[in-house]
């Protein structure tokens, strides 16, 4: 059992087993999203039930809540591969670590715009210095501090420790935005659901909630096989294996 | 040779570095010019009136000397990186951690200090009341390490780079959010009356949780940098 955990273990290290394999989850991911982002958006936005205090303003949740969710995870998934990095020296997390980091800035500042779309017509404001608002904000400096960091250093291998580095840094900020509705009581209402509670929404507004937030992780996985894929590519073009991969698809 | 200890090691860096530091006063000089001159924009460009100044007081002064910490970084390894020396620190039989902790303490007796005591001259000249002086110091005195030792990850990952300037700014700058927002609102809560000991306490937490940890990230960050 432990045998066969490490062997699944170190092959995640391998970028040709990636590449090969990646091709398959890619196309599934990419379908996933294709089915659940339309579905979960028209459901959302036209057939769940109004709220009874919001009217139709809280259909902005389908977006906001899907994407607030998947910035968090898409940090801690950079982390987490830091901590591979740094600990076994794994290539791959190198470049899942890289090629995350766009998608989840790009996931916190669509959280950010759609909470001030909302925030206008709801609390009269495009924007208030409320805690998990500003460490959304933090979150979304943090993405951009590991994006520049990535590009200002030239050899790939020390750009990809030390976004390792600072990838283990800030996840310090993570906590803080998940309990910042809690610690702090602010303009912010708590978590819009939880996998541990029933949601005291009633299913027509929850499900496609959940359509929408789990088409998003298709969607994010879709595009992060896809990138790293391209990463992979440029990294290994010296080896055997690429050269052999690209004379076969006639591209040299 | 005779082996040095973990302590001797540690006294041998911070005694070196305010010597070097100590001979070139000038360098020393620009940070806390730079900190005065700061807090000095504010009463010129947004308001004079008391009735602006007396609140918005601590946050200027401790927005100004973030930004005076941030000014100095740069230097902390960049000398040692360019004359080698900096790979001597990590070849050291000390742990590097500890040689990190001992070049951040010599930086905050340098830069840190200076500027918690030049602070209530600035707080006064922005019309903060005399009681709150005191207070604005601790503020300071307990946050400031903080500063520096968060800087040192900073300027540890950006020490080989060419650019290394702006961009500690942008790595660093997020990560000093949380010790800005509870030193200004400590010095906030005790100017309203209320009883500012939990956002000391939150400072201190933040403090104790740098001292364990940046030394480590910026360690390991140095051996990345000089692996290089």
């Amino acid at each position: 059992m432990w045998e066969a955990f490490k062997q699944w273990f170190h092959r995640w290290g391998s970028p040709k087993w990636f590449y090969e394999r990646s091709l398959v989850w890619s196309f599934w991911l990419g379908w996933g999203a294709l089915i659940l982002l339309p579905v979960g958006i028209v459901w959302g936005l036209a057939f769940a039930p109004q709220d009874y205090q919001q009217g139709n303003s809280f259909r902005i949740i389908y977006l906001h809540v899907p994407a607030a969710i998947l910035a968090q995870s898409c940090y801690m998934i950079m982390a987490v591969a830091g901590f591979v990095s740094l600990v076994w020296r794994m290539k791959m997390a190198d470049v899942v670590l890289k090629c995350a980091a766009p998608i989840g800035a790009s996931f916190c500042f669509l959280a950010l715009f759609t909470g001030a779309v909302w925030g206008k017509p709801t609390w009269g404001t495009w924007w208030e210095w409320d805690a998990r608002l500003t460490a959304m904000l933090i979150l979304l400096f943090l993405y951009f501090g590991i994006i520049a960091l990535e590009a200002a250093i030239e050899d790939k291998i020390t750009a990809g420790r030390a976004a390792a580095v600072l990838s283990l840094v800030g996840v310090v900020n993570i906590p803080i935005i998940k309990y910042s509705v809690e610690w702090w009581r602010t303009l912010h209402q708590p978590a819009t659901f939880k996998l541990t509670e029933k949601p005291d929404m009633p299913v027509e507004m929850w499900a496609p909630l959940l359509v929408m937030v789990i088409g998003v992780y298709c969607f994010f996985g879709y595009s992060l096989f896809l990138r790293s894929r391209n990463e992979i590519i440029e990294r290994e073009r010296r080896t055997l294996w690429v050269r052999e991969l690209l004379a076969k698809e006639g591209k040299v | 040779m005779t082996e040095v200890g973990v302590w001797a090691g540690f006294c041998a860096v911070v005694r070196r570095d305010l010597m070097l530091a100590f001979r070139r006063p000038q360098e020393l000089a620009n940070p806390l010019v730079f900190f005065v001159m700061a807090v000095s924009l504010f009463p010129l460009g947004v308001s004079p009136e008391k009735s602006f100044l007396a609140p918005a007081a601590a946050g200027v002064v401790w927005v100004a000397s973030l930004l005076a910490t941030l000014l100095s970084l740069d230097a902390l390894f960049r000398a040692d990186h360019e004359d080698g020396s900096l790979e001597q620190l990590t070849l050291a039989p000390q742990p590097l951690f500890i040689l990190v902790l001992a070049k951040v303490f010599a930086h905050w007796l340098t830069t840190g200090l200076p500027l918690l005591l030049l602070s209530p001259v600035l707080a006064l000249m922005l019309h903060v009341d005399e009681g709150l002086l005191g207070v604005l110091m601790l503020s300071l005195l307990v946050g400031a390490p903080v500063l520096s030792l968060i800087g040192a990850i900073g300027a540890a990952l950006t020490v080989g780079l060419r650019v290394g300037g702006v961009l500690i700014s942008l790595l660093v700058l997020p990560l000093y959010i949380p010790v800005l927002i509870f030193g200004t609102g400590m010095v906030q809560s005790a100017a309203a009356g209320m009883d500012y000991t939990s956002t000391l306490a939150m400072l201190g937490a933040i403090l104790a949780l740098s001292l364990t940890l940046a030394p480590f990230a910026a360690a390991a960050a140095l051996k990345i940098s000089v692996s290089n």
